[in-house]
């Protein structure tokens, strides 16, 4: 296609530019979101009764459209790179922690008992134990919470072109280049697509005790009783 | 002024709630885009979903698609569909349903896989012809799964269907981007106001689908 890696100048960014802007607009959010849910799913297993309240605010936070959430928060932060990550790291808690809490309590009663029984405090459990065995599950979340953040940075372009490789959306109407609203769909697909693979790679680095190959793919013939969102054997 | 205000003084004024740009109206134009992009990605996903779930065949191939269709962003795809086929319903639809299709088709799947296979050989060892264990003995029992994947496929097309009205059509999505280019902060809160109240509704009409179809034996467990 003609122009296809023709960026206008306006954008002030080349197309690779805009991969790296689009890459922290999307991935920031949600390493924010994970500092943020760790603490947070760690009081929902300790108190039972928060998580049901916490799942209940993040869901109510998660319904706000995006676009709704920016334009609110242009009151407060301006037309920045800020105002579309805070919105995306508020999404991602409302995946990361129901991942976080299911994956930690997940792990078996003896498990912790025979930690315990060793001699391990509960910090150390927590990071050495609890930690690495939900691991799975946390990858789980953070693919899909990493997916949908990629793919929500493009609003940004709304809010005075906040949206890394979503102002290639605005500039195609506005020069009446549809080819570069085709570069802004692939190139933002193929981004969430590498994300997503280097997490499965991330999570097959973290748990070398577990099958190889498609990992959270079980065999045929075992079918579980209710299959986890994160489907990792446990 | 904080949030608070700013949604007190939009629902306050007399003006928001009747004539062509009203609140029921808006809302009117919402809950039709919602139900017929449900209703398209039900029609895709459900039967796709039941079929790969009931044969076992195929999981790997709709792991991925559902992976690429997720990969896809929504507002992105409106506007090059609209670049490329014009302004009009459609245009809204695509993104919508591609938005909605992968939950629907690996919970169905998942699902259908995860009946306890006790009862689907007793169904069989009866005599049951296939489409009827799959439709009086996998279905039922995977219903609870079905209806939480056609929920987060509702909860999503309702926040994501404002972007029709980026495209000149209605919706609540209306208030948020007038509201966005007229610097009226009252209408986009009261907008995204609607939106997540609309939302939360959402739940509660699957949480009652949920009370009214599941059957009792297999809410219990």
């Amino acid at each position: 296609m003609n122009g296809f890696f023709d960026i206008p100048s306006d954008l002030q960014h080349s197309w690779s530019g805009l991969i790296g802007l689009h890459l922290r607009e999307g991935l920031l959010p949600v390493a924010a979101g994970l500092l943020l849910a760790l603490p947070l799913a760690q009081l929902c297993v300790r108190f039972r009764w928060l998580y049901p309240p916490v799942l209940g605010v993040t869901t109510v936070l998660y319904a706000v459209p995006s676009l709704a959430f920016f334009v609110v928060l242009i009151d407060y932060t301006g037309q920045t790179e800020l105002t579309v990550m805070i919105p995306l790291a508020v999404y991602s808690l409302v995946v990361l922690i129901p991942a976080i809490v299911d994956g930690v309590r997940s792990v078996p009663e003896e498990t912790l008992a025979a930690a315990t029984a060793m001699g391990f405090g509960p910090v150390r459990r927590y990071l050495q134990v609890q930690l690495p065995i939900a691991a799975p599950a946390i990858v789980a979340g953070l693919r899909v919470a990493t997916v949908s953040s990629i793919s929500l940075v493009s609003v940004g372009a709304l809010i005075g072109n906040q949206g890394a490789l979503g102002n290639l959306l605005a500039a195609a109407q506005k020069y009446d280049r549809p080819e570069l609203a085709v570069n802004s769909v692939l190139t933002t697909a193929v981004l969430a697509i590498l994300c997503d693979a280097a997490l499965v790679l991330l999570r097959i680095l973290l748990t070398p005790w577990m099958p190889r190959g498609t990992g959270d793919r079980r065999e045929p013939a075992v079918r579980r009783a209710r299959p986890e969102p994160e489907g990792a054997t446990r | 002024m904080n949030v608070l205000d700013f949604a007190h003084a939009f629902f306050s004024d007399g003006a928001h709630w009747h004539g062509y740009d009203g609140i029921p109206q808006r809302l009117l134009e919402h809950v039709r885009y919602t139900l017929l992009a449900l209703a398209l990605a039900a029609l895709i996903g459900l039967p796709v979903g039941l079929l790969t779930g009931h044969t076992g065949r195929g999981g790997n191939a709709l792991a991925f698609i559902a992976n690429a269709a997720r990969a896809l962003p929504s507002f992105g795809l409106l506007v090059l569909v609209v670049l490329l086929i014009g302004f009009g319903l459609l245009p809204v639809m695509i993104p919508l349903v591609v938005l909605a299709v992968p939950p629907i088709l690996v919970t169905t799947y998942e699902a259908v896989r995860s009946v306890d296979p006790s009862p689907v050989d007793a169904a069989r060892g009866m005599g049951m012809h296939e489409s009827r264990i799959l439709l009086q003995v996998e279905l039922p029992v995977a219903l609870p799964l079905i209806l939480s994947g056609l929920r987060s496929a509702a909860i999503q097309i309702v926040s994501t269907a404002t972007i029709a009205a980026y495209v000149s059509l209605g919706g609540l999505g209306r208030y948020i981007i007038d509201g966005l280019y007229q610097r009226d902060y009252e209408k986009v809160v009261g907008g995204a106001t609607l939106v997540a109240v609309l939302a939360l509704l959402t739940l509660a009409v699957f949480w009652a689908a949920g009370r009214f179809a599941v059957s009792p034996g297999v809410r219990r467990r």
